[in-house]
């Protein structure tokens, strides 16, 4: 017998639109500056772009900085600890943010000539911030069965709201799923479960994919 | 023509429950579309087709024009011109004739939308028609090095409009308004993008006399000098020292325009005696278009400068290789090594074509990563659901909006 939650997991989905800031970057020390000014939401942009626009693969860094560094300015090095900056380890935009700066603050230290590369006219760095649009779907879900049903069919803008942006840009401390497995449904095991791999790595249908296993093998046991 | 349901198979049926949703937040609101032609043109391709599906989603979209006589519009493609990076004289007179006409239609065109949606320089001073409602400005130009006197000219007018739209971050500078960043799209169900048959495809080779026994490398543009078709020829016969193939290099007339058919002249110049370069003066044929596409083995894009580049995403769209110039928003198509190869010169060109046609495996996975790109990020679905989304905007200043 599946334990049925009082209250149903209500799925949203969020969709998002670009906004231009006009600012733009040409060396590494202006790309810092601008980074410690711009709207959290660019931030949250350009280091979550790649896995809305690469869904199906992820040929870029995770982060756009990192490609920039890396592919207009050749600072490989750079580009690679930008790359593997741990996100999920990161609560808060602002947290995420601070790594960032602090990031290439240090590498600025120990290799100054970095700061001379300057890039092409045509290939500088544009800020763009994610404007998010959060809307509730039909979909509701009291007990794993349901919740695995609309995992499989649901638009994976839900799935990527409920475990990235609800996480990072609402601070919520884990993602939603999770959350409702374990305080509605009283199952810490599977929360603990979800919570453990790392969905930066993952494209989104591979996510998908990964949820929809775990939930049915935990029906199954 | 198309029904909403009809791109599911193609999308995903999620994404078009979300263009559902978006549309239910948009009820009650009349979103008016102004442009300066019906036919003809990027903007008026992507009305036709977007129009219809907005109404059928329960969006109530009308689409007006502008009127305007000869000299304006030979005013207002010089504008075109000089935004596009040209170097053209702009007189007192030219700026006197775009306002004596602009007075015309803000007299005469009737604003009856909640959210009124301006698309390129030709109406943008119905601005000053502007009440209570929302008014955007659409550019689809790429002004990234816009002629300074004629960019100041029209400043006045954007400054005045809720929010601009941009089809790639280049084209963006600082603005007192809000802009957004909207990629163009194509319409995967249009003539120019739908499947073929295999018989259409040879049909259309034929006509041309073109004989499918070696791989066929094409480039389909107009003859103009920013679409570079004689850097096209001399990387082709770079190519052809290695590997026997044979050029596609298909457009439009060039007629209207004394530079083009001045570029024609020194394509059919360049490519004479060669029987393995095709020169096709292609009237508008959408079916056409789209069989020598699939018929390729590689696409080539090889502009100096470019608004968007859509003809990058129709091959894509097709899983066909391409190499393509690193220029205007076709890196926003093309992830390099990934989904294409970009290039920046003749012999970058050459290089990168030589690597397809001898790495057929590779060039294949480019093709497949590139319409799954496109599929992601540039079909009209997209383009739709921003387009809405820009409009609810214009109701929300916030980052995080819960509708």
């Amino acid at each position: 017998m599946l334990a049925r939650a009082q209250d149903p997991f209500r799925f949203y989905t969020r969709l998002h639109l670009s906004e231009l800031t006009g600012l733009r970057a040409t060396t590494i020390p202006q790309l810092l500056e601008i980074i410690k000014e711009v709207p959290g939401a660019s931030i949250y942009h350009h280091t979550h772009r790649f896995l809305q626009q690469h869904q199906y693969l992820s040929p870029e860094p995770p982060n756009d900085f990192a490609y920039w560094i890396c592919e207009v300015l050749g600072e490989d090095m750079l580009g690679e600890m930008l790359a593997s900056i741990d996100t999920i380890q990161y609560g808060t935009i602002r947290d995420l943010r601070e790594k960032i700066v602090a990031t290439i603050e240090a590498y600025l230290k120990s290799n100054p000539t970095a700061k001379m590369k300057f890039a092409r006219q045509g290939e500088e760095f544009h800020f763009v911030k994610s404007v998010s649009f959060v809307l509730p779907t039909e979909y509701v879900a009291y007990d794993l069965k349901e919740f695995a049903e609309v995992l499989k069919k649901i638009t994976i803008e839900s799935i990527y709201f409920h475990v990235f942006e609800a996480r990072l840009r609402l601070e919520r401390s884990s993602n939603d799923f999770a959350f409702w497995i374990e305080t509605s449904l009283g199952d810490r095991a599977l929360a603990e479960q979800i919570t453990k791999f790392d969905p930066y790595t993952l494209t989104l249908e591979n996510l998908r994919r990964m949820l929809v296993g775990i939930i049915e093998r935990r029906i199954a046991s | 023509m198309a029904k909403i349901e009809d791109y599911a198979p193609l999308v995903g049926q999620f994404v078009i429950d979300d263009l559902r949703l978006l549309a239910d937040r948009l009820k009650g609101k009349v979103v008016q579309h102004i442009n300066s032609t019906s036919v003809g043109g990027g903007v008026a391709e992507i009305l036709h087709r977007m129009v219809p599906l907005l109404r059928e989603l329960g969006v109530d979209t009308r689409w007006d024009l502008i009127k305007g006589g000869a000299q304006f519009f030979d005013v207002t493609k010089k504008f075109h011109n000089v935004l596009h990076g040209r170097v053209e004289e702009i007189t007192q007179r030219d700026f006197d004739i775009f306002m004596e006409t602009s007075q015309i239609n803000i007299d005469e065109v009737h604003i009856h939308g909640d959210i009124v949606f301006v698309h390129d320089p030709q109406p943008i001073a119905l601005i000053r028609k502007k009440q209570d409602n929302k008014w955007v400005w659409r550019c689809h130009i790429d002004v990234s090095e816009p002629n300074k006197k004629v960019w100041d000219f029209l400043m006045d007018f954007i400054s005045l409009y809720h929010a601009a739209v941009f089809s790639a971050p280049s084209f963006s500078r600082r603005l007192p308004i809000r802009q957004f960043l909207i990629a163009p799209s194509i319409d995967p169900l249009s003539d120019k993008n739908k499947d073929l048959p295999q018989e259409v495809i040879n049909g259309v080779l034929a006509k041309y006399g073109i004989v499918r026994d070696k791989p066929i490398v094409t480039q389909i543009s107009r003859f103009d000098k920013l679409k570079d078709p004689v850097g096209v020829i001399e990387a082709f016969l770079q190519v052809k020292k290695y590997i026997d193939c044979q050029l596609i290099l298909a457009g439009g007339s060039a007629t209207d325009d004394p530079e083009g058919a001045k570029v024609f002249q020194e394509v059919m110049e360049k490519s004479k005696k060669n029987k393995d370069i095709h020169i096709l003066l292609l009237p508008q044929n959408d079916i056409e278009v789209n069989a020598l596409q699939r018929a390729s083995d590689v696409i080539l894009q090889k502009s100096l400068r470019e608004g968007f580049g859509l003809t990058v995403s129709e091959a894509l769209w097709k899983a066909k290789p391409v190499v393509a110039s690193n220029v205007g928003g076709i890196p926003l198509q093309i992830k390099h090594k990934y989904s294409g190869l970009l290039c920046h010169s003749v012999d970058g060109a050459a290089f990168a074509i030589k690597q397809l046609l001898n790495s057929p495996d590779y060039a294949r996975k480019l093709g497949e990563n590139g319409r799954e790109h496109i599929r992601n990020n540039f079909l009209l679905t997209r383009h739709l659901k921003d387009y809405m989304l820009l409009f609810l905007s214009l109701y929300h200043q916030e980052d995080l909006v819960y509708l």
